[in-house]
């Protein structure tokens, strides 16, 4: 690890203000993922800001029915939060699919969203990497690249967006409120992870020595219908290869409202609002998933090592979809006969 | 003809990080410590308070050898910088049992063969016992799944399972057994209501 001096902030105007006046400051919440990397030497900061003094590790409900979660509540507090079980179980799902209990007793929700790319390559220091040397080049590309993307990559870089909380919270419509050097402003989620383009270093749109203070989840948060489903490498503690968040607001069989969004595939969470707009007003059947399915895979691109992911992300669509309907209903038993995907 | 050694060109020589004062609570006593920033927890127990029933395993927060309970929660102490834990008050495996009465968890992995080499026993003490603290495993496979960040490299996890799952079931903590996963549904994921006796 390179040397670096520690502050502890109390405030968030004064954790701005200390970032501002260092080259290479960077925030510290749980971690669990920045320690590592500098570890590997990937990330030198040479001062960190201390966050868990600042509060704003709460979770609460918003006026509007909605909820907003602490930049700092941990990842275990907020998947066990009576709220989040009981309105968001989508979330929760998705959070308990992730590392294992002590990281989510750790890690934060402003840090999940600030987590790097797990690919090989940008923790290898003796190999050229575009995310984190700028110019390098791509080892991924030709490379072993089992886990990276299939959609949206450029040729500089086919890095994904590890997490799987963020999945969730790109289907669930969440806003993502910061404070910076030019004020507080929102972000939606969407608009927070970037895909890679010509500038794989940068992971998202915050600009320099902006703070993640909150996540305002809508008040929509479609607990009847939903599923996350995780496909990995073991059926605990590893990162997803694909994953799909989805939820369904249902009339009878048919579709009314409908949430998309797919981890372990994109440099961002891939969120795909076409495809949710094909299948609100259809039935919920294996047909309607499969022509879903392979619209969001149209334009995807295998490495190689990786291009199994694009078949599996397909069944995976309709799978988790076909989770979604079933869930809290008595089941129509002919509805999936003979069509399982 | 001899040569100066000196540093590669461009670069030159590090400082040695700059010292701070930590204060830290640990097993119920107060230490204060003068460490560089870079220390992590686990290397401040380990090398600076001679606590070393906390082992080094990975260093990458992957294995779990180095889980301690900091308020009550199990989090991997490699992963956690020491002058993050002013005023926290953390519990190592040196703070479950005392020689003379060793907690639930420590018997319990002693009458059930719950080891091999060792190495990981601490951790997967300490894990067990933030387990427990948290609540949420009310069955055998819940309780796989929610150890699922202890790694055991002799293999000693069907003995680890039954030593976990004896104290649950002591405290009354375990209702009935069903399918869970992570890809599992809400309702298998649900508290089940004990059955009526």
């Amino acid at each position: 690890m390179n040397s670096f001096t520690f502050t502890q902030a109390t405030a968030v105007a004064g954790a701005v203000q200390d970032k501002a006046a260092h080259d290479d400051a960077a925030y510290i919440g749980g971690g669990t993922n920045l320690i590592d990397l500098m570890k590997e030497n990937v990330a030198r900061p040479t001062h960190l800001i201390g966050l868990k003094k600042l509060g704003l590790d709460t979770i609460e409900a918003l006026p509007d029915g909605g909820l907003r979660l602490g930049a700092l509540a941990t990842n275990a507090d907020t998947a066990w939060h009576p709220e989040v079980e009981k309105r968001y179980p989508l979330l929760n799902q998705a959070i308990l699919a992730g590392a294992s209990p002590q990281l989510r007793n750790m890690a934060t929700d402003g840090g999940n969203l600030m987590q790097r790319t797990r690919c090989y390559y940008f923790y290898d220091l003796a190999t050229p990497c575009n995310k984190r040397e700028p110019g390098s080049g791509c080892s991924a590309i030709g490379g072993y690249n089992r886990v990276c993307g299939i959609l949206g990559t450029s040729e500089q870089c086919i890095a994904t967006h590890p997490s799987d909380m963020c999945v969730a919270l790109a289907a669930l419509d969440t806003t993502v409120r910061v404070s910076g050097p030019n004020g507080e402003r929102t972000i939606k989620f969407e608009d927070f992870h970037r895909l890679p383009g010509d500038q794989p270093e940068r992971d998202n749109t915050l600009e320099p020595g902006e703070l993640i203070t909150g996540l305002d989840l809508p008040a929509k948060g479609f607990e009847k219908n939903f599923s996350y489903l995780k496909l990995r490498d073991r059926t605990s503690y590893a990162f997803a290869l694909v994953s799909v968040a989805t939820a369904l607001e249902l009339y009878g069989n048919t579709i009314k409202d409908a949430r998309l969004a797919l981890g372990g595939v994109a440099h961002k969470p891939w969120r795909d609002k076409e495809a949710e707009a094909m299948l609100i007003g259809q039935p919920a059947t294996a047909d309607t998933f499969r022509r879903v399915a392979a619209k969001v895979l149209e334009n995807a691109k295998g490495y190689g090592a990786n291009t199994f992911k694009i078949e599996l992300a397909k069944r995976a669509i309709v799978r988790a979809l076909k989770q979604a309907t079933e869930m809290n209903q008595v089941l129509d038993t002919n509805a999936f006969q003979n069509s399982n995907p | 003809m001899s040569q100066v050694t000196q540093a590669p060109l461009g670069r030159s020589p590090v400082a040695l990080a700059p010292t701070q004062s930590v204060s830290l609570n640990i097993n119920g006593q107060d230490h204060t410590l003068q460490i560089a920033p870079w220390t992590t927890l686990l290397d401040a127990l380990r090398e600076y308070l001679d606590l070393t029933g906390t082992k080094k395993g990975c260093d990458h927060g992957q294995c779990g050898a180095c889980t301690v309970l900091v308020d009550g929660k199990r989090i991997n102490s490699c992963l956690s910088l020491a002058v993050m834990h002013e005023d926290s008050k953390i519990q190592t495996i040196e703070g479950l049992g005392t020689e003379d009465e060793l907690s639930p968890l420590q018997q319990a992995f002693i009458d059930h063969d719950a080891f091999q080499c060792g190495y990981c026993t601490p951790g997967q003490i300490c894990s067990a016992q933030g387990l427990i603290n948290e609540g949420k495993a009310k069955t055998e496979a819940q309780v796989r799944e929610l150890m699922s960040g202890n790694v055991c490299r002799c293999g000693a996890y069907t003995n680890i399972l039954s030593a976990v799952m004896e104290v649950l079931n002591n405290e009354g903590l375990i209702i009935e057994d069903k399918a869970w996963s992570a890809g599992a549904t809400k309702q298998d994921i649900a508290p089940v209501e004990p059955p009526k006796k």
